[in-house]
């Protein structure tokens, strides 16, 4: 089984972040990058079920500018098996349906695939988009949000769990499908020390917008049907906080009750 | 036809979700900009009762697809029937509230009609010169906000939940247009086979107006009984922190905060939460904060309306009761 996984490099989540001055956009300069959490996710349960089929190939896919190049080897380090990377200026500024398309091209180029992980979202942009519009580029079904995933035992289809509102969802799709990573999927593995020496000898390619068969009405910021106009520290709340204390539970909770209602209103 | 802004209702057991009524107030918004008429999309078998209550909340027409294969959720069947009626009535603009079922279809539909998707969005806009949706949402889970544009039509957006009002009750009806899409079974792919749903029913956590969340503090899972009864009293959703839910307390369903859900109650109670980056940036926007913890120089105490110095096993039980009686007065 061909198995893709398509990763973006994103600031550490854990960072905290600055707006560029001129409203362009978040200021990258000094950030630590990672692998997306939830594309992490993806990338686990690919090699997962590599290993529990003892046969396959996983490959990790990714778009963006040259250090995202480094995102790609942390995945061969976990254990792809080759790396796929979207990498030229053209691609610059591609919304996720412009980056959905490079990277069913990519894929198509790569491929075929029997299925393709992606994460539910990206913890950049958060768009929540690609895995889907993906899918729909390729022609072939997908799941989102998928918390546990069941390969039947034919290896034509695969069961899907996914988080809806107060439950669960059960979608069972015909593969080749996408489907998108949650957390909660498995506990993504670290790379080892053999995995990082051998994953400098693994197979690195490189694809223009050329090489895809795509012009460049369709790629970059000419491709996307999107644009960002701003990007702004987002809205500060003021809070003159009210603090309770040196009473017994039940006077504070008396209290508390009391200012919700009264002051705040809120119940 | 031709200036309609759409909304798509979305609806579970034969009922609205609540959700598709923010939806709705935001698109009636956006059309008061624009100009346009609001119609409400109805996709499902037997959906056409969903009609009244649309034109009561504003939507002027309602287009509804009674097909035998929409009776159960397919994103095939859904993107197909949805693209189908775009394309032959050209709306400005379609508008989802972002819900799980949104994020599983509206991608799909926007790659189909080669137009632009703005998700999670908390504020609409209308450019009246380029004739553009424009839109804000937060990026980088809430440390920045980004203004975006579509520049195709119909401008694809979901609406957050919470951050728009409900649509008023105060429409005077909607014309039902029955709309003749035919869907094959071959084209339902992604259908839900089932919903396995929690045994009690649960408030979802995304659209609760009140939510108790614990955190590190809560010391087990067996602990969040306590929560459990302060959230009955108040009809209020359970979060966690992810510090709880990775210790495996809770499920993941209810974390809040990055790689969790973004919540935006009128009232947000933690209790034994001491506030990481990861916690603040899901849960900052609620409307009225109350911490309870032992430490008052944690974090979340300094950013809270209300900070209870306490031990929350002693407090929380007294909020309870003390809740109980002012509500049942």
């Amino acid at each position: 089984m061909k198995i893709a996984v398509c990763i973006k490099q994103v600031p550490d989540t854990s960072a905290a972040l600055k707006v560029k001055p001129d409203g362009s956009g978040v200021d990258t300069e000094g950030l630590e990058f990672v692998i997306s959490p939830y594309d992490e996710y993806g990338l686990e349960e690919a090699l997962r079920t590599k290993e529990k089929l003892a046969t396959g190939e996983v490959v990790v896919v990714a778009l963006g500018p040259e250090r995202v190049a480094k995102a790609l080897r942390s995945g061969l380090a976990m254990g792809a098996d080759r790396a796929v990377h979207l990498a030229d200026a053209a691609f610059d500024g591609s919304d996720a349906i412009a980056t959905a398309r490079a990277l069913a091209a990519a894929l198509k180029k790569a491929g075929p695939f029997d299925l393709v992980w992606a994460g539910k979202e990206a913890t950049d942009d958060g768009m929540s988009t690609v895995g889907a519009a993906l899918a729909e580029f390729l022609g072939i079904p997908h799941a989102s949000e998928v918390k546990k995933a069941e390969l039947s035992a034919d290896k034509t289809s695969i069961t899907c769990w996914s988080e809806v509102e107060g439950g669960t969802a059960v979608v069972e799709v015909k593969l080749p499908a996408v489907l998108t990573a949650q957390k909660g999927l498995n506990e993504p593995r670290y790379a080892s020390l053999k995995g990082i020496m051998m994953a400098k000898k693994k197979e690195l390619a490189v694809y223009t917008p050329a090489d895809l068969g795509l012009t460049a009405e369709q790629v970059g910021k000419s491709g996307s049907p999107s644009e960002v106009l701003k990007v702004e520290p987002p809205p500060k709340k003021q809070t003159n906080t009210k603090l309770i204390k040196d009473l017994e539970p039940d006077a504070a909770a008396k209290e508390l009750v009391r200012l919700l209602r009264e002051e705040a209103k809120v119940i | 036809m031709g200036s309609e802004i759409w909304v798509v209702a979305e609806h579970r057991g034969g009922q609205l979700r609540r959700p598709t009524l923010e939806a709705l107030g935001a698109a009636r918004q956006l059309a008061g900009a624009a100009g346009a008429a609001v119609a409400a999309v109805v996709l499902g078998k037997n959906a056409g009762g969903l009609a009244a209550e649309l034109g009561k909340h504003g939507a002027a027409r309602v287009l509804w697809v009674d097909e035998e294969n929409l009776d159960v959720y397919s994103s095939g069947g859904y993107t197909h029937a949805l693209t189908e009626l775009a394309r032959a009535h050209k709306p400005l603009a379609i508008v989802f509230a972002a819900s799980s079922q949104a994020r599983d279809f509206a991608p799909r539909a926007a790659a189909r009609l080669g137009t632009g998707l703005l998700p999670d969005c908390i504020e609409l806009g209308w450019d009246t010169g380029s004739g553009r949706v424009s839109a804000k949402r937060f990026i980088n889970s809430g440390k920045a906000l980004a203004t975006v544009q579509v520049k195709t039509s119909p401008a694809l957006v979901t609406t957050r939940p919470k951050a728009f009002a409900p649509a008023a009750a105060d429409g005077a009806g909607a014309e039902t247009v029955k709309c003749d899409v035919k869907v094959d079974a071959a084209q339902c792919y992604g259908k839900v086979k089932e919903y396995e749903q929690p045994a009690a029913t649960k408030v979802e956590l995304t659209e609760a107006d009140v939510v108790v969340s614990g955190g590190r503090g809560m010391k087990g899972p067996a602990e969040f009984a306590v929560l459990e009864e302060l959230a009955q009293v108040l009809g209020a959703a359970i979060g966690a922190s992810r510090a709880a839910v990775d210790a495996g307390w809770r499920e993941h369903a209810s974390q809040v905060g990055q790689t969790g859900k973004v919540v935006t109650p009128k009232l947000y109670i933690a209790c034994g939460i001491s506030g990481a980056i990861q916690h603040l940036v899901g849960m900052t926007n609620s409307k009225i904060i109350v911490a309870i913890n032992k430490d008052a120089d944690a974090p979340l105490m300094k950013l809270a309306d209300y900070a209870v110095v306490g031990d929350l096993f002693q407090l929380v039980p007294a909020l309870t009761q003390e809740f109980k009686r002012v509500l049942e007065k």
